[in-house]
């Protein structure tokens, strides 16, 4: 199997069949779907954000396992985090995704992802949950990844 | 070896050999298709129809041989009846805007059915929307088949025109089309059969089916991209409107009068893919040597041995199980994505299709978002099947 590893991880797999945080909020003050029409992707993404700080997030989704434990690692990463900063994130993030240069200082255990650039199709896979968080920061309801 | 005629089937990708199971996408080209374009560039070259000078006669005389084998291909009684376009998508919609469109008034209607590739969909839904007219669509079985006896219902004085399949992409059943060509005829309504998916595994015959349209493309049954056919009538031809507008389609041009050229050039404006048609007489004489009554035998038993093997599999679901097929197997695996089998299988060197298949009403009535897609030819053997079956097994250990 290693051969698969180095998209496959660990910690991959677990989060794609355990997903953390998974659920909605009733009360969310943001909220936003996301869709990925070329795989029928999609996702659901619920926020709590106080002064500009997300203090709770729950997403429903159903993709891939790289979507789903994007979503499930991601939601787990940002709680407490300031929205710009979740930003320079995502921008780190996508680096991180599409090219060599990325260096992940900020991203933890999120650099798992590393191994998506190695597999073009399925960058979109990754970043869906991400554009869904921008989308719900920046007030926006729905955001297509095609 | 028939494998030795595919160059690309002695590639490694990444490095493991390739298994090419992605054949109802495209299939591969033999070396003759390959030699035939390079040689047409390296000493034919030209544009045809015009030229007085020994190349454009040379290269008009090669681009109407291959109207005429496709015409012996599949039987129709002209090659006047042979029109060249870029491929099934087109074909279905120079018809829906050249002979259907024409013909509806509000409140009309069309038939397609359920099980339908989105270019048999979306063409009539453009004109359906311009002309205010309705699609009706024949629902499909468990197993993925028509529900003939819904035809009935469907069909009434408003009904204009049926466009069927003959095999379906995604499911990879083989419809009744000479039933479903008679029932349209008994009720006097025209019929077109999307062959896309069928000529290069049956022996098709326009004549003896009397259907009115028949379209396919040459990428699918071993030709270039770029080119396909479309099949009419003649008598229903020469009396449809242009579908685009330019050179090689008139006979005479002034700003007061243009005279339109003779069926079919008459729907072949400006020029044309001329080495993609010349590489499709090619292709269908590869077809011819090898004769599909020993491809579709080959591919049955391919067929058969995959779906066993697959059926053996613990967790893994075949969509689409009609008693008649075509060389096409989908499944799914409980609780993995298809994307994420295709990109396991991809690791193994295994080519299969991973999503809707451009059949997204087909994927809605199956309720799941997509499927994984192996589709045989005449190059692949059981050793193929295998390893896909090995692919599937490491799929599951994955994500076990």
């Amino acid at each position: 199997m290693s051969e698969f590893n180095d998209l496959y991880m660990e910690v991959i797999l677990d989060h794609n069949k355990n997903p953390r945080n998974n659920g909605t909020i009733d009360d969310h003050t943001n909220h936003a779907d996301g869709h990925n029409p070329l795989c029928g992707d999609s996702i659901s993404l619920d926020l709590i954000v106080e002064n500009n700080i997300v203090k709770e997030i729950k997403f429903i989704g159903s993709g891939c396992a790289i979507s789903t434990a994007s979503s499930s690692l991601l939601t787990e990463y940002i709680i407490g985090k300031e929205t710009s900063e979740i930003r320079h994130l995502f921008e780190e993030f996508h680096e991180l995704v599409t090219t060599d240069k990325s260096e992940a200082n900020n991203l933890g255990k999120l650099s798992v992802f590393e191994g998506v650039k190695k597999y073009p199709a399925r960058v979109k896979c990754a970043t869906l949950a991400w554009h869904t968080l921008i989308a719900a920061i920046d007030g926006d309801k729905e955001v297509s990844t095609e | 070896m028939v494998k030795e005629e595919f160059p690309i089937l002695s590639k490694n990708i990444n490095n493991k050999p390739l298994i090419y199971l992605d054949n109802a996408s495209t299939t591969q080209k033999p070396t003759s298709v390959i030699d035939e374009i390079q040689n047409y560039y390296e000493s034919t070259n030209s544009n045809i129809h015009r030229g007085v000078h020994h190349l454009s006669q040379k290269a008009t005389e090669e681009y109407e041989d291959s109207r005429k084998k496709i015409q012996e291909f599949i039987g129709a009684n002209s090659s006047k009846e042979i029109v060249f376009v870029r491929g099934a998508t087109e074909a279905v919609n120079l018809v829906a805007n050249s002979y259907v469109k024409p013909l509806l008034s509000e409140g009309d209607n069309i038939i397609i059915s359920q099980m339908e590739h989105h270019a048999n969909i979306v063409p009539w839904q453009i004109i359906s929307k311009q002309k205010k007219t309705e699609i009706r669509v024949i629902p499909i079985n468990e197993k993925g088949e028509l529900i003939l006896s819904e035809l009935d219902n469907l069909i009434d004085k408003q009904t204009k025109f049926i466009s069927l399949n003959h095999v379906s992409n995604s499911l990879g059943t083989v419809n009744p089309i000479d039933q479903l060509i008679k029932k349209a005829h008994h009720n006097n309504i025209r019929i077109m059969i999307d062959g896309a998916q069928a000529v290069q595994h049956m022996k098709v015959n326009v004549s003896d089916l009397d259907v009115d349209f028949y379209c396919f493309s040459g990428h699918k049954m071993y030709g270039p991209t770029g080119i396909g056919v479309l099949y009419g009538k003649k008598e229903i031809l020469d009396k449809m409107e242009p579908y685009q507008g330019g050179g090689d389609m008139i006979k005479s041009v002034t700003f007061e009068k243009t005279i339109y050229n003779d069926v079919p050039h008459i729907f072949e404006a400006g020029t044309p893919n001329i080495v993609g048609a010349i590489g499709l007489g090619k292709a269908i004489d590869f077809i011819e040597k090898t004769t599909l009554e020993k491809i579709e035998e080959h591919e049955m038993n391919l067929l058969n041995y995959a779906t066993k093997k697959i059926g053996e599999i613990e967790g893994v679901k075949i969509i689409g199980t009609s008693s008649k097929k075509a060389s096409v197997i989908s499944f799914v695996m409980e609780g993995i994505h298809p994307h994420d089998i295709g990109t396991i299988m991809d690791n193994l060197g295994i080519a299969i299709r991973a999503g809707h298949h451009c059949t997204q009403p087909v994927m809605d009535f199956y309720d799941v978002p997509a499927t994984a897609r192996a589709s045989f030819a005449i190059y692949n053997t059981e050793e193929d099947v295998d390893k896909l079956i090995e692919g599937i097994q490491k799929t599951k250990e994955v994500f076990a």
